[in-house]
């Protein structure tokens, strides 16, 4: 209950936003909840089962090319949009059930080379897509402000869709076994948790919100390419907001959303060479100072340590 | 009779991959670790090699002891400093640190050089060879010898010299290493450094050959990972073979099916390869 009571109050202070009218603000809110997506989305494969999954800018860039191929073909806003979630989960389960065997490193390079081979697909296709060229999208009749407030309520819908989702898998027999299966796969598979059809549906539910968040993205600019919407720092930056929140939360993954995007905003004003550098930095300091992420800093301060079970190794 | 071009070209290319990934895969096999700078360690090789050669008229191929020393020391620091901190860590850590590493040594790199392309004009360019119907063009040819000679060298390395017996050691079990009197963290520091001399060796010798930018590195670095699951993990042979299968199915099929296709035919061969045998053609059964 508490769960839902925060996300209504998190999605409540975020719609009144475009009443400040501020379209530069709505472009930020935008990728803000767009993060949040993806963030919570791999947080499902690699927060719950521990499954280092790089396959979120696959997912996105096929959800973008989906939905901007059927729109260049004349199909309404809509339905492209779900066709691209539908494409996404077509997809995860194709290539789940090809490498979700793997384990570890294995595991992270497999669905890493999935998105190459996505993004040389496009590349070499483009009587369809219009390969290395990109592919524009058909412009919206309305006006800049309207455009940005659609696009904002779009993306946050889907950002509420999928946070409600992960209250329900996290409580749901299905979260259960997805973190029996980090703890050992193998022991689980023992007491009778199908761990393959587990994967599979946390490899699923990584993808769907992935997917549709690459559709509204790629409505949203009007024009996509293959370096952009199949960039390997989509399938990074999630990991890394989830590492920033805490891995396997509710809410860390969208606290690490924001926490990542107002540093990048602070970091492209000010450094914009150094823009990758900088989150090289904030990465290492992240991983050799704080691998539990932020709140446990909070949760250590206020004294709610979690209590040490005897022969658990240190963190 | 054109097939013995495509053959010839694909060996060249297979041994310079070899040389690429060996250290790649020796990192991999013996600390576990995935180490995303491996492609930028190639590329800042590459740069010493030019800078040496621009500045002083080293030839690239005498450069590879200086980029070897360098970035043997940039890659045992690394290790010592850094990456043995969390070395116990799941996956996921050590990967993302190496990772978020090679953000800033890139970035670094694109800051110091930019990101023009550079290429090395050897002044006296060997000449090339003849061999019937064979074309073989001579530096490149004296690079995948320079490139099979080093991972051999490495090879007897691991297998004659206390150190390497040290670290075959380690690969096998870190805890019975440790308890027979190994210093496993300063073997894993070596071992990282070992990598990285790898990574700039290569990079030297790849200056003749491909043009030079920090935008490369993610380039190398797919090619060492598809050889390291061809060819199997942390061996040396393993390595070679991988190295040589990569050329030559790169070479096979861009002459069959035009080179834009030979990259993604290489990357769906990578995930065929991890369906049906994850542990590599040269790969132990049990090992991770």
């Amino acid at each position: 209950m508490k769960n839902w009571l925060i996300l209504a109050a998190g999605t409540a202070v975020l719609a009144l936003l475009p009443l400040l009218g501020d379209n530069y603000l709505m472009r930020l809110a935008t990728i803000a909840t767009m993060y949040v997506v993806l963030a919570q989305s791999w947080n499902f494969i690699g927060g719950l089962a521990g499954y280092p999954s790089f396959a979120t800018a696959g997912f996105f860039g096929l959800g973008a090319y989906t939905s901007a191929v059927l729109m260049s073909m004349g199909s309404p806003l809509y339905l492209s949009w779900a066709a691209a979630g539908v494409a996404a989960v077509l997809f995860s389960a194709l290539v789940g059930g090809a490498i979700l065997h793997l384990r570890g490193h294995y595991f992270a390079i497999a669905s890493l080379v999935t998105v190459e081979v996505l993004r040389e697909i496009v590349n070499t296709t483009p009587d369809l897509t219009g390969g290395g060229m990109g592919l524009n999208l058909p412009i919206m009749r309305m006006s800049v402000a309207e455009h940005a407030t659609f696009f904002f309520y779009a993306m946050l819908a889907l950002a509420v869709a999928c946070m409600a989702c992960a209250i329900l898998v996290h409580k749901s027999k299905l979260g259960f076994g997805l973190r029996c299966i980090q703890q050992n796969e193998d022991a689980a598979n023992i007491l009778g948790v199908n761990a393959y059809l587990y994967k599979t549906a946390g490899f699923a539910f990584s993808a769907v919100f992935a997917g549709i968040a690459g559709a509204i993205y790629a409505s949203w600019v009007h024009y996509i390419e293959p370096p952009d919407v199949f960039d390997i720092l989509l399938s990074v930056k999630p990991l890394v907001m989830v590492l920033l929140g805490g891995l396997g939360t509710i809410f860390g993954p969208a606290i690490g959303a924001f926490v990542l995007l107002a540093f990048e905003e602070v970091v492209w004003r000010n450094f914009l060479t150094l823009h990758a550098a900088a989150l090289g930095i904030i990465i290492v300091a992240l991983v050799l100072f704080l691998p539990n992420g932020l709140l446990s800093v909070t949760r250590e301060r206020f004294g709610v340590r979690r209590k040490k079970r005897p022969g658990e190794a240190r963190p | 009779m054109i097939y013995f071009q495509v053959l010839a070209n694909g060996l060249i290319l297979g041994g310079l991959y070899a040389c690429i990934a060996v250290g790649f895969s020796l990192v991999w096999g013996v600390l576990n670790v995935i180490n995303i700078l491996h492609g930028s360690f190639v590329v800042f090789g590459s740069y010493i090699a030019y800078f040496a050669y621009a500045y002083w008229g080293i030839h690239p191929f005498a450069s590879i002891f200086i980029a070897g020393v360098v970035l043997y020391g940039i890659g045992y620091a690394i290790q010592a400093g850094l990456v043995n901190r969390v070395i116990a860590a799941p996956v996921l850590i050590t990967l993302t640190l190496t990772f978020g590493l090679d953000l800033i040594f890139n970035n670094a790199m694109l800051l110091a050089f930019s990101g023009d392309y550079r290429q090395v004009n050897l002044a006296n360019p060997l000449p090339s060879l003849r061999l019937g119907p064979v074309f073989l063009p001579g530096d490149r040819v004296a690079a995948m010898v320079l490139a099979f000679l080093l991972t051999a060298l490495l090879w007897r390395t691991l297998r004659d010299s206390s150190v390497g017996r040290a670290i075959v050691a380690v690969r096998m079990d870190r805890e019975a290493a440790a308890l027979m009197g190994v210093d496993v963290s300063r073997i894993n520091a070596i071992t990282f450094g070992i990598g990285a001399l790898m990574a700039g060796a290569a990079g030297a010798l790849l200056s003749i050959i491909y043009p030079i930018s920090p935008i490369n590195s993610g380039a190398f670095l797919g090619k060492a990972f598809i050889v390291c699951v061809i060819g199997g993990l942390g061996s040396v042979p393993g390595a070679i073979v991988g190295g040589v299968a990569l050329g030559l199915v790169e070479s096979l099929s861009a002459f069959w099916f035009g080179p834009e296709h030979a990259l993604t035919i290489s990357f769906l061969l990578l995930l065929l390869l991890l369906f049906v045998r994850p542990g590599g053609i040269l790969g132990k059964k049990g090992y991770e």
